[in-house]
Parts: structure tokens; sequence; C-alpha cells
């Protein structure tokens, strides 16, 4: 792949966007019906599926802690969903990412109140176009929420990066690849709680402080999204006649 | 505030829906982080000011087991002493054959699975649930035991309370205008014997609408309508069925 403008003349990105705006965000909670919480959730060209299985007992007794419900996550990307097919085996970075997503919802979800059982997340990433794991940490928390399972708060993610020298809100693919550095954040806004921060490349201090002050305003700007999508589904329940 | 209908608010969670000092009814759904209250599922809030009281009614959510809850089950695993049994909550419960059967068995001799075998459906009692146990299950207590026959609707486990209704409201509509006997179980399972097939249908499609409008206000006179409109749909006028 040639490696495109990422700033134009304009200021404006490669796609069009400012430096701080979002992709289009889209989310849709419970559409899944045998899960018990699901939700669908699109950063761009970013489509991330997450459900919710649980809280349940599991056969692994020794993974069973006696105080509160485990917590087990699976991010998995889809075949078709990057450009070469990939392969269905998970590989070394989804495991990580599997790691990373359960670590940012931990802290969140009420574990304790359901003793020795298991709650069960799986993500599937239908397409991937940069900012698969914030997405995922989204879709995942609203699956959460659907599910009915107590969260202190929900946790949305968001990336921040930085091409060409500017700091850029929600970079995708091609930023991603081209760029110099790749920050994804995950928030739960209501409480004031960074709960996953990792940096790929190399940011001076300032840099750092700036990026994360871009972080924070886009995750309350998704946040206000997946509220208003937990709430919708209610409200588009009309009184049949 | 309004005096008739309490105040409601849906609230997702995280949402800091009360601010000052309250007292919290629904511990586990309502948290407190320095002098404001969080919900931590998706709810309706409810503000009791004069009280100084706060509630959440769940619209998403488990069954969790509380001592003397009744519930329907079923069995899934026959031991030497004991019934597994599945009651739709984290964990499944015991039934003890001592408790079932009245009277000490041996386990040499006896065969538990001649009593209850597995996916029998069983209507009990929850006699204790605590935290490092599985929740044990009692038969004792009228009507409890082996259900033999009538259909079984399952609804979500939060939306039980409106099936019931405000002081069992609901539930003795149910009841009084189909003639069919609705037995309500905390774990979103409810047994439903009738009369005939009609009222068994207009029943399950009255219990289905209430789930799905659980959040809705004015729930009960929504039902009832639902109900003549269908027993005239059927020809079962509202006065013959009223005197089965």
């Amino acid at each position: 792949m040639e490696r495109p403008r990422l700033i134009r003349e304009d200021g404006l990105r490669h796609d069009g966007r400012r430096p701080d705006e979002l992709r289009p965000v889209k989310v849709s909670v419970g559409v899944l019906n045998k899960a018990s919480g699901s939700a669908l959730v699109e950063y761009g060209a970013t489509k991330v599926l997450a459900a919710v299985h649980g809280p349940r007992e599991i056969p692994l007794r020794h993974l069973l802690l006696p105080d509160r419900a485990i917590i087990r996550c699976r991010y998995h990307m889809l075949t078709f969903s990057t450009h070469e097919r990939k392969s269905p085996v998970p590989s070394r970075r989804e495991i990580e990412l599997s790691k990373v997503i359960r670590e940012s919802l931990e802290p969140v979800v009420m574990t304790e109140m359901f003793p020795r059982a298991a709650i069960d997340v799986f993500i599937e990433v239908i397409n991937a176009d940069g900012g698969t794991r914030t997405a995922s940490v989204t879709a995942a928390s609203l699956a959460l929420a659907d599910a009915g399972i107590p969260m202190r708060d929900i946790v949305v993610g968001v990336a921040v990066g930085k091409v060409n020298g500017v700091l850029v809100l929600d970079i995708d693919e091609v930023e991603d690849m081209f760029g110099e550095a790749d920050m994804p954040v995950a928030v739960a806004p209501s409480l004031g709680m960074v709960t996953l921060l990792q940096l790929n490349g190399v940011l001076t201090r300032e840099e750092f402080a700036e990026a994360l002050k871009l972080a924070l305003r886009g995750a309350s700007q998704i946040y206000g999204i997946a509220r208003e999508a937990l709430r919708s589904n209610y409200m588009k329940v009309r009184v049949e006649e | 505030m309004e005096a008739q209908e309490p105040h409601r608010i849906l609230v997702v969670p995280g949402e800091a829906f009360a601010e000052g000092d309250y007292k919290i009814s629904t511990p586990g759904y309502i948290i407190r982080a320095g002098n404001k209250y969080i919900a931590t599922v998706v709810g309706l809030a409810q503000i009791n000011e004069e009280g100084k009281e706060l509630s959440l009614i769940p619209l998403e959510g488990c069954y969790v087991p509380q001592a003397e809850d009744l519930v329907i089950g079923y069995v899934v695993d026959v031991g030497m002493t004991s019934w597994e049994v599945d009651i739709r909550a984290p964990f499944t419960a015991v039934l003890y054959a001592v408790d079932f059967l009245g009277r000490p068995v041996n386990p040499a001799r006896e065969d538990l699975g001649d009593y209850l075998a597995v996916g029998d459906t069983v209507l009990a009692k929850v006699e204790v649930f605590e935290r490092n146990r599985g929740p044990i299950l009692t038969t004792k207590g009228k009507g409890l035991g082996k259900i033999i026959q009538g259909t079984i609707v399952e609804i979500s486990p939060v939306k039980v309370a409106r099936v019931i209704g405000r002081k069992g409201s609901m539930h003795q509509l149910l009841e009084g205008e189909t003639g069919c006997e609705v037995v309500v179980a905390r774990n979103g399972r409810i047994l439903v014997r009738c009369p005939n097939r009609e009222l068994e249908d207009i029943v399950i499609m009255a219990i289905l609408k209430i789930e799905r409008e659980a959040h809705i206000p004015g729930l009960t006179d929504r039902v009832k309508e639902f109900i003549i409109r269908e027993k005239v749909k059927r020809g079962l006028i509202g006065g013959e069925a009223k005197t089965n």
C-alpha cells in the first residue's frame, strides 16, 4: 500500500475529518436474542459485535473465585474482517487483546455480587478498520449493561494517534499504519477513571497530556451516544394497539 | 413531588440520578459515590422525597435467589440423596430427598430417579441461599412439589413483579378474567393451568404483553382491555367466561 497524504493542506485528515473529530459512531444494543446481552458498535467502517452470557456456573471449578465472579473475555477477528483472510485461530495479538479488554472491564463490573460464577464476554470483529480494541471495549460494556449485570459505569474506548506530527482522535487503519503513534484509551467517564491506556510509538510528555485530554473528550462524546442507545431500547417499545 | 404516581426515571449504569442523603432500598442496584447516587443497571429509578428513600427496578438481569422465593425448576441431575435443579440462577439449586419425600432415604435401596427424573418440573421454595454455597430448595408447603400438568411460560425474571402487580392486582386480573390458575414463580417461569386451549392462549399472550410493556405506565388497564378483546375475537363473550 502506498503511503497516502495523512494531513492535507487544508489541515484536514485523509478522510476529510478534523483532527479532533470522531468517525461516525453507531451503537445498537440487544441485537441478539440467545445471549443475555449484546451490542453492535460501529466506529466508521470498524464494526464489532459483543455478546455476554451469564453470570453462570461453569464446570471449571478451579477457575472460580469464592468472593466474586470471574470475567472471561474472548476478542476474535472474523476471517473476512481484514483485507487478507485472517486465520480463525486466535493469534498472539488476539489473546493479548482479550486480556487487555477484560482488564478494562473488571474495575467497573460489580463481580462481588455473583461469587463463584462466571461472566462470559464474546467479541467478534466483523470489519476491521483501526480502533477495533476500543470499539470492542465499548461494545463489551454495553453488552454487559444489556445483560443487566450491575456496573459502576459504562466503559467506552477511543484511540488517539499522531500522524505527520498532528494529534488526531479516533485513528483508522491507514493512520495507524503510517502514523507515528497510537494510543488506545478506555474511560469510565462518570467515575473519572481510565481503565485502559496503551501507547504504541513515541509522544513527548506535552503531547501525551494533550492526547489524553483529546481522548477524554472523544470518550465523553461516545459515552453520550452509548447511553442514548441503552435508553432508546426502551423508548422504542410503544404500546401496541 | 407528585402525590400518587411515584416519579420514575429511566436510568443507565453510571448515571447519577440523585444527590443528598437518602436510604437505598435496593442495594446492589444503587451505589453511593460522595453524596451522589449512581445506578448500576438499566432500570427505573424511583425517588421518594418524603421517606428519603431511593429504589431502582431493573429492566434487565438474571434471577438472583432469595430465601422464601417461589421458583419453578427443572431437574438436571439425580444424585444419591438429592437432586440438582435448574432455577435460572447463576447457580444450580439443590433439593434434598429428605425434604421432598418427607422421610430419610437409603441410597442403597432406593433410586431417586423413580421420584423425580431428569427433565421433571418442580414447584419449590428457596429455603436458604448463602453466598458460599448454592441455593437449597424445599417442597414443604401447600401446592409445592412435582408439576404434572399445565403450561410453563418463561419471561425475564426482572419483569415478574409486573405480572404480580401492586398487591397482586395483575395476578388477580389474569386469573379473574380468564378463570385460569396462574402460578407466578420469582425466577420468571409462570405455570398456567386453564380450562381450555383458547383461554390458555389468551393468558400466555397477555403475560408476554406484560413482559414487553412492563416499563410503560397504565399496564393493568391495557391488559384487561386486551383480554376482553381477545375473548370477543374468539367468541368467548365476557360474561360467559367469567362464570368459569
